[in-house]
């Protein structure tokens, strides 16, 4: 039987949950250690089906910066999370780019996309300044 | 000499939202000073999400949170200036600014709202002995080289301090693989928010080491390592539990100190708890006209809880340019009780209570079941059941202003719940 202690993260107060598979109860697994009902939920998720939003940057030209910060529009499964680092690593985009834009499109057959989350102005020429 | 009416120092989450909220009420001639080469401040190098469950009830970045703001700025179309430094702000409201196109310029405000934020203590800030190799650095610096200027800091990493911004560059560095091979952190407990540990820490199984100091850093050219050592009770190291971790990176996460340099010389009172100014229900300075917000006040553990600070200093600071703001009248003292760092803010003038009273305060410890009682006068008014109050979570209380105004004469005091004996 798979059993895991996690700290709740859903509010501050973070109770200490101990999560088991039982086949008895409603949803496969039967959790302990919470104070509400939101605990219950959060347990079984990270038990089941763990996701996280993955934040990162991607290789940006044309701009007064290098990166430009992307994020998942969604979240995606936590065990992925390394390999859409790699994807992500790969990708280079070149300025103007809005905050919202696609930059990888459904990442891993995810259905997630990964998005700009800045707008970038293109770097204006340098011209020299007269004295 | 330029006129504004009101001088915004700091293009922030907290200057953002004072200007916006301050040309909201009615003023339009707003100038914001931002040092950078655009506005947002630290958001724009908070690559990571969790920013504006309050304020637009979702999950942003960094980067869009600051960037909403800045839409809104520009649609309103407030003036700023990047790239400028303020240098000096006069008690009379007379602010030196500077930059490379204009050299030194004088702007002479109705009002000055300071959102300067607060920056990081650094190494000799908390005396770890040792060589002087590179590679050790504050988080945040190495915040900004990762996701700002493109440049990995380090391969093995270790950080020092559970602050929230230590954690949040402890997942970004696993990220972007290095090996993080520990927090240490001098308490029992973490400095940082519980779902920073959860999400940070466990998730990429990095171990935090509690009641551990640094003692040592090694390396000639670059760090080769750090020593680590148990402290006794009183954060003392213990001789004997030393051990050395070898590391070519260490993170400093060991708290914010606000940044005040331009308050003290305008001559606004500063509080040492906070390391903030001293402010009214207003958030108004010691100083009249001379409002303050955001982490320059004290700092804060969310942005959200910044804009909506920085939203009633810009809302006042139009008042008192439309002179509606009374600066005389009754002054109740709101007092810090048993279990209680600080409140703020610090006073409040009876005679301008048009909404409710809002106090945001930290506890000194960790407390379990334990009420949150405010008091008037001695008596209590109010009481907040707490599961858990930890000092790395800030709280906030709200007063009705009715209640405030039939009752207080003296003063207001926020305390826990004592031991039952």
């Amino acid at each position: 039987m798979q059993k895991k202690e996690m700290i709740c993260i859903v509010c501050p107060l973070g109770c200490q949950l101990e999560v088991a598979e039982d086949s008895r109860a409603e949803k496969g697994y039967k959790v302990d250690g919470n104070r509400c009902k939101r605990g219950t939920e959060y347990g079984i998720k990270e038990m089941s089906d763990p996701t996280r939003v993955v934040t990162s940057t991607v290789r940006l030209k044309g701009a007064y910066l290098r990166r430009l910060p992307v994020r998942s529009d969604g979240p995606v499964p936590k065990k992925l999370v390394f390999e859409c680092m790699k994807r992500i690593a790969e990708a280079e985009v070149q300025a103007p780019v809005r905050m919202g834009d696609v930059i990888i499109e459904n990442i891993l057959d995810t259905g997630i996309n990964i998005i700009a989350s800045k707008s970038m102005q293109p770097l204006q020429p340098l011209t020299a300044i007269s004295p | 000499m330029y006129d504004f009416d009101i001088v915004v120092v700091g293009g922030g989450p907290a200057g953002l939202a004072a200007a916006i909220e301050a040309k909201n009420n009615g003023v339009d001639r707003i100038l914001v000073i931002e040092r950078d080469r655009e506005l947002g401040g630290i958001l724009q190098q908070c690559i990571h999400n969790g920013f504006g469950l309050q304020i637009f009830k979702e999950e942003l970045t960094g980067p869009e949170y600051a960037e909403r703001f800045i839409l809104e700025l520009q649609k309103k179309e407030i003036m700023y200036k990047t790239d400028t430094m303020a240098i000096h702000v006069s008690p009379d409201k007379l602010v030196t600014i500077m930059n490379a196109a204009e050299g030194i310029s004088h702007i002479r405000a109705k009002a000055v709202i300071l959102a300067m934020g607060c920056r990081e203590r650094a190494r000799g800030a908390i005396n770890i002995s040792g060589t002087r190799p590179a590679g050790v650095m504050t988080a945040g610096a190495a915040q900004r080289f990762v996701n700002m200027e493109g440049y990995m800091v380090g391969k093995e990493v270790v950080i020092f301090g559970s602050g929230d911004i230590g954690l949040i560059m402890a997942r970004r560095m696993a990220l972007e693989g290095a090996a993080v091979k520990m927090v240490v952190e001098r308490k029992p407990y973490s400095a940082g928010l519980t779902r920073n540990i959860v999400q940070c820490l466990e998730d990429y199984d990095i171990p935090i080491n509690y009641t551990h100091t640094i003692v040592g850093i090694k390396g000639r050219e670059r760090l080769e390592g750090v020593v680590i050592s148990k402290v006794d009770s009183k954060k003392r190291p213990i001789a004997g539990t030393e051990e050395f971790v070898s590391c070519d990176t260490l993170l400093l996460s060991v708290g914010l100190i606000p940044e005040n340099e331009l308050s003290e010389a305008a001559g606004v009172k500063l509080d040492p708890v906070t390391g903030g100014a001293v402010v009214n229900e207003a958030m108004e300075t010691s100083v009249e006209g001379i409002f303050a917000c955001g982490n320059v006040l004290h700092v804060h553990d969310l942005v959200d809880y910044v804009t909506l600070e920085s939203r009633k200093a810009g809302k006042n600071a139009a008042r008192y340019v439309k002179g509606l703001l009374e600066g005389e009248g009754t002054i109740i003292e709101i007092r810090a009780g048993s279990g209680i760092r600080y409140v703020v803010p610090h006073f409040v003038r009876l005679e301008n209570l048009k909404d409710e009273l809002e106090l945001y305060m930290r506890c000194d410890d960790i407390y379990n079941d334990k009420k949150l009682i405010v008091k008037i006068d001695g008596k209590s008014v109010k009481e907040v059941y707490k599961r858990r109050l930890m000092p790395s979570e800030m709280e906030r209380v709200k007063l009705d202003p009715k209640e405030v105004l039939r009752k207080a004469k003296g003063s207001i005091t926020v305390e826990i719940e004592k031991e039952v004996q």
